[in-house]
């Protein structure tokens, strides 16, 4: 809730002021973007350079950099100078948490008719899929990054392990997806301990660049440990989830027959988006309860001060690699959900792209706020496919919606923290006070 | 000096690279008394205090904590959090360091973790939900009430830390590290940034915890009122080495404690000392 704090400077009044600044934001965007936009060059058939002119698109973007800086200075001098509490009025703000109170089960309650809804289209139904995977990577990451404040830029690599785990378990021994399951999260936790180990000592962005470098070795083994892995060729046949033992087919002990109902593909993809959605729950569940146990508070203890946590007889050691495993074995529940929904895995899909997004999605939300990832979630994934329309400016349009993002709300979508504990009352604890851990 | 001592440092020497910090230290702290370890800046107490405390590992001598039960610990051989876990040695910090983002209450659960650790079957049997591990949790938050009615912040329990007030911070940092239920208490400059009226209800709270619970305290003090009215043994180091100790009367009419404070103007330093009682 946060206005920008650039503008601090008295904002400009009358219109002559306000065309001059609109006339000069438009000036900058015309020496920018004449270069970038306005002239395109490439090389010809004979390797030629050759360029032509784009002054169309040229034009149009200055005139929307000339009409939003007007706008934006409208908008300021409405709001008011920058009081940061106005740029919401009060009563948005407690129609908000009004709303805010209903959220969360008006929220449970869509996604769990979201199958229903949207039986007959194929599309919405793959993409809730994959925003409910976003939802539990976002939920597992938050545990390490947003509880115990340690930044781990490789989150991937779990989500690597648990999607091979379950790959190669399948395809070499036969080994169903339920028996699996817990394999991959337990192998996940396992390289989390692993990768907590080295990196107990390092703080900030050391952490980061260790954890990074992480991802990026797992990927490397990945892709050269050829005759396990199948290498950059990845695993294919890997065999879909049964229901309780019922292959969801349309063979004779398929699902479909027996329970005498005519074989439609779709129920297949309502069963993993109940399945993911079952996961994603499952994280969220433990992941509360964890905050609420001793664990939890020593997680969060931790990423506030962690001198303080050691004068209080809390092994930081054992914490953080509980933290790095917690993680860890969320994201390899997710990679071997991914496995079984693509049937397919190869490195390609482990890159460092999806850190990332899986950092960002955490960081958007608000670190530590389980109703802040699910959304944050729910926008970076969704909001992507939304400006799919764009096509080449889809990236562009993205981006600057993070960038406002953050601008309004610089702590993420929720960035009050709930307290874990309370003997009277509990409120919410503003985001200026809790910290975002340091390594 | 005689008695059940809880604390004995002996030849205790601290060298960062070639710079001396603490040179052959050696006192001792009584068992349910008040010692105070005072000394100009740089004096050296912070760092006596970090090697007991276990976040510097002592160049050389011996630090040997006594528990009730007749237990030594060589605490020089522990480091970091096992001492306050095993030894039961808690402290304070110099410059506060609360959980600010969370609130009082959460702040003095988070310092009874190694016990609500167990009680939960480390993590496991608390997930599940089992009422022993209710029943602890209903425990430790009863002892953070206590504790916060006893500095005075129980209207206060559920604001985030990072709110309170200089003193109130202070108060409730000497509280965590109570919800430990060390055997030995280190308070670094506790009554620092207070006024004389906190200053007045810190020492009756250091006086409480001594009379009502018999804990030991450690503190290292630069406000001479609160030292002078509270302490039961005093230690007085410059540059590194003791240079004086005994009761604060003795202390405080020490020629060398009043040259160490005040370069050698004697005639000034008395008149410190005396306005400071």
């Amino acid at each position: 809730m946060t206005a920008p704090s650039t503008n601090t400077a008295k904002p400009a009044t009358g219109i002559a002021a306000l065309l001059k600044t609109a006339f000069t934001n438009a000036l900058v965007a015309l020496v920018l973007f004449s270069l970038m936009v306005g002239i395109r060059t490439e090389a010809g058939s004979s390797g030629q350079l050759t360029y032509w002119t784009r002054f169309g698109e040229l034009a149009s973007l200055v005139a929307v950099v000339f009409g939003g800086s007007i706008v934006i200075e409208l908008l300021r001098q409405w709001i008011g100078p920058t009081g940061a509490e106005r740029l919401v009025p009060p009563a948005v703000q407690s129609g908000m948490s009004l709303i805010g109170g209903y959220l969360t089960p008006a929220l449970l309650i869509f996604t769990l008719l979201v199958p229903v809804i949207f039986y007959d289209q194929r599309y919405i139904l793959d993409l809730a899929i994959l925003v409910l995977t976003y939802v539990m990577l976002g939920w597992g990451l938050n545990v390490v990054v947003g509880l115990a404040g340690l930044l781990d830029l490789g989150y991937v690599a779990f989500y690597a392990v648990g999607a091979y785990s379950y790959g190669l378990l399948a395809t070499n021994f036969g080994w169903s997806f339920w028996v699996c399951l817990p394999l991959a999260g337990i192998l996940a936790a396992f390289w989390g301990v692993l990768l907590g180990f080295p990196v107990l000592r390092l703080r900030g962005d050391y952490l980061a660049i260790v954890t990074l470098a992480f991802g990026e070795i797992i990927r490397l083994v990945i892709i050269n440990w050829q005759e396990l892995t199948g290498g950059p060729n990845g695993v294919s046949g890997i065999p879909r989830p049964s229901f309780f033992g019922i292959p969801l087919d349309n063979s004779d002990d398929g699902f479909a027959a027996k329970f005498g109902i005519e074989y439609s593909p779709t129920h297949r993809i309502v069963f993993l988006f109940y399945l993911i959605l079952a996961l994603a729950l499952l994280t969220n569940w433990v992941t509360i309860r964890l905050r609420r146990l001793p664990i939890g508070r020593a997680w969060e203890a931790l990423r506030e001060d962690e001198v303080a946590c050691r004068a209080l007889g809390i092994n930081t050691t054992t914490t953080k690699l509980t933290a790095f495993a917690t993680g860890a074995m969320f994201g390899g529940f997710a990679g071997a959900f991914f496995a079984t929904r693509q049937g397919f895995i190869s490195p390609e899909s482990f890159t460092f792209q999806e850190s990332a997004l899986v950092l960002a999605i955490v960081v958007l939300g608000g670190m530590g706020s389980q109703l802040g990832v699910a959304l944050a979630a729910l926008a970076m994934i969704g909001g992507f496919e939304l400006f799919r329309g764009l096509e080449t400016y889809r990236m562009l349009v993205f981006g600057m919606a993070m960038v406002l993002i953050m601008i309004w709300r610089p702590r993420g979508l929720i960035g009050h923290r709930a307290p874990t504990v309370f003997l009277t009352k509990a409120q919410a604890i503003s985001s200026d006070l809790v910290k975002e851990g340091h390594g | 000096m005689s008695g059940d001592k809880i604390l004995s440092v002996d030849r205790l020497t601290m060298r960062f690279g070639g710079i001396v910090a603490v040179q052959d230290l050696s006192f001792a702290a009584e068992r349910k008394k008040i010692t105070a370890l005072i000394g100009p800046n740089g004096a050296g107490k912070t760092t006596v205090f970090n090697c007991i405390t276990g976040f510097y590992k002592p160049s050389g001598g011996t630090i040997r904590l006594t528990h009730d039960d007749g237990r030594v610990i060589a605490l020089e051989r522990l480091n970091d959090f096992r001492i306050a876990k095993q030894a039961k040695v808690a402290r304070t910090f110099q410059n506060i360091r609360l959980f600010p983002g969370m609130t009082a209450l959460e702040n003095l659960m988070v310092a009874q973790h190694n016990a609500l650790m167990r009680a939960s079957g480390f993590t496991l049997l608390g997930l599940v939900g089992v009422p022993a591990y209710r029943d602890a949790e209903k425990r430790a938050i009863d002892l953070a009430t206590d504790w916060l009615r006893r500095v005075n912040l129980l209207d206060r329990a559920d604001d985030a830390a990072g709110n309170f007030a200089y003193g109130d911070q202070r108060r409730l940092e000497i509280a965590r590290a109570m919800c430990t239920e060390p055997a030995l208490l280190c308070l670094d400059e506790p009554a620092a940034g207070l006024n004389a009226r906190e200053s007045a209800a810190l020492s009756e709270l250091l006086l409480s915890i001594r009379d009502e619970l018999g804990t030991s305290i450690l503190l290292i003090e630069h406000d001479m009122s609160v030292v002078m009215e509270i302490s039961d043994h005093i230690v007085v180091m410059d540059h590194g080495e003791k240079i004086a100790e005994g009761t604060p009367r003795e202390v405080r009419d020490d020629p060398k404690v009043i040259a160490a404070y005040l370069g050698t103007d004697e005639d000034e330093a008395v008149a410190v000392m005396e306005s400071g009682t």
